[in-house]
């Protein structure tokens, strides 16, 4: 079975130096394959380790044990020990993560933060930038707020500067974490429209929606993440 | 991948009894921005003054583009300084000639490497004075007229004007208020990802580091206790100081 995204025995476990050294173990275990075009929910009970899980799988967090193996350039390429140059390659053109929140920076407009990622790939800045905007266009926001910076914009117009964000550059591998926590019904349609449109280019998808209706039309199966019992 | 573009094995330099550095290794690569993090005396701004060439080391190496830095020499280094170096200091008197004008601080730069034509140069200059949101009819003044987060533009538009490869930053935010960090550092950010630089940057503003650099070296007592992505270095702190580093840091 060919695979675009894969976990091996994955495992990970948080060392609190400042709280006398406690260990608490969140991943054990996790065996993990995705297809081109195939979109899989993270289940699981609140706390089990979905959101650590994502993280883990943009390399975002270090894992303690196993292996992810990320198909870059036609090779697997382990996120786990590849140099952090190589990720931020296979970010930059391959593994795209849509976070609950956007990280404002400071003047930088909506526009450009969607165009950002384009440009990184060599699109020409202007074709970049039309891109973004149309983008925009799609998922409602007005375009009196693309010229401005998003410090100000509510939670559901953040949001939709994340996700357009994260689905312009059509990445083939594509990491979401509750992409429609904060939208109306009808951005709701627009992001399960984007997500169907990435997976019939091919793109492998990770997510967790909380809302049952959107992970029932968008997922293609379940991986259920749960809790590692406390030792005794 | 490429050669390093910059390459330290071995570092050690001692003040007394103090290990300033104590086997520290660093690489840069062409187009990366590289962050070291930790508190005063960390040697953090020690490391780059022996870097540049600004201090010897009591042992060690430094390679530029396979270049032995510490054989090479007064001449060499000034030589590197000059044309493929830039160095942006925490204040801005200390890489500013505050006797000369604006436009005469980034001229004089070109002119080190060998630029003659004064219409060009002035164009040069005013270009540079707009590209660091000067008005470049104010290029005639002395930059002791000039607010704090002003002259440190300026001192940016005279390092990078002469297009260097790799610049050295020791806390360039450092004495300015928040609102003017905030501006100077996204246009440090845009400059260096438009003009490809690689950049090593000292800062103890663990946000400063999150919004430039690609990666991030965490030092304490001379010794470089984690590196990696920046992002995973801030988010999943391994070694016990990076952990109090980082939660040391309030959200604003």
């Amino acid at each position: 079975m060919s695979w675009s995204l894969k976990a091996e025995g994955l495992g990970k476990s948080f060392i609190l130096h400042l709280q006398g050294g406690v260990t608490l173990p969140v991943l054990q275990g996790i065996e993990l394959a995705v297809r081109p075009g195939e979109c899989v929910a993270l289940a699981g009970p609140s706390g089990a380790g979905k959101s650590t899980l994502m993280r883990c799988l943009y390399g975002n967090y270090g894992a303690g044990q196993g292996h992810i193996l990320v198909r870059h350039r036609g090779e697997a390429v382990d996120i786990v020990t590849a140099d952090p140059r190589l990720v931020r390659e296979v970010r930059r053109e391959t593994l795209g993560y849509v976070s609950q929140f956007l990280r404002v920076i400071p003047r930088v407009p909506a526009l450009d933060i969607v165009a950002e990622p384009l440009v990184a790939q060599g699109v020409a800045r202007d074709d970049a930038l039309a891109r973004a905007g149309a983008l925009l266009a799609r998922l409602n926001l007005p375009s009196r707020l693309h010229h401005l910076p998003p410090a100000t914009f509510s939670g559901g117009e953040q949001q939709r500067v994340n996700l357009a964000r994260g689905f312009a550059p059509a990445y083939p591998v594509l990491l979401l974490d509750e992409p429609t926590a904060s939208l109306d019904a009808a951005n709701r349609e627009v992001v399960i429209a984007l997500i169907a449109e990435a997976k019939s280019r091919g793109t492998a998808i990770v997510g967790i929606f909380h809302d049952a209706e959107v992970r029932d039309r968008v997922a293609d199966r379940l991986f259920e993440v749960t809790p590692i019992p406390e030792a005794a | 991948m490429s050669e390093a573009l910059l390459s330290a094995r071995d570092l050690a330099l001692r003040f007394g009894r103090v290990a300033a550095l104590d086997g520290v290794a660093i690489d840069i690569w062409p187009g990366e921005v590289v962050a070291i993090v930790g508190e005063s005396g960390s040697g953090k701004t020690t490391l780059l003054r022996v870097l540049s060439g600004l201090a010897r080391p009591d042992a060690g190496s430094v390679h530029y583009a396979g270049q032995d830095v510490l054989a090479a020499g007064e001449a060499a280094r000034r030589r590197l300084m000059r044309t493929e170096w830039g160095f942006v200091h925490q204040n801005p008197r200390d890489g500013l000639r505050m006797g000369v004008s604006a436009g005469g601080n980034i001229g004089e730069r070109l002119m080190a490497t060998g630029h003659r034509h004064y219409g060009g140069i002035r164009a040069a200059a005013a270009e540079w004075l707009r590209r660091v949101e000067i008005d470049p009819a104010r290029m005639d003044e002395s930059p002791r007229k000039f607010s704090g987060g002003m002259q440190q533009r300026l001192q940016i538009a005279r390092t990078l004007v002469t297009q260097p490869r790799l610049v050295f930053m020791d806390e360039p935010t450092g004495g300015l208020d928040v609102s003017v960090q905030a501006r100077l550092l996204d246009l440090i950010r845009a400059l260096v990802a438009e003009l490809g630089l690689a950049v090593l940057i000292v800062t103890h503003d663990i946000a400063a580091a999150r919004l430039l650099a690609h990666r991030i070296l965490v030092m304490r007592h001379g010794r470089v206790v984690e590196e990696g992505l920046t992002d995973r270095v801030l988010d999943d702190p391994q070694h016990p100081y990076t952990q109090l580093l980082v939660a040391s840091v309030l959200a604003a």
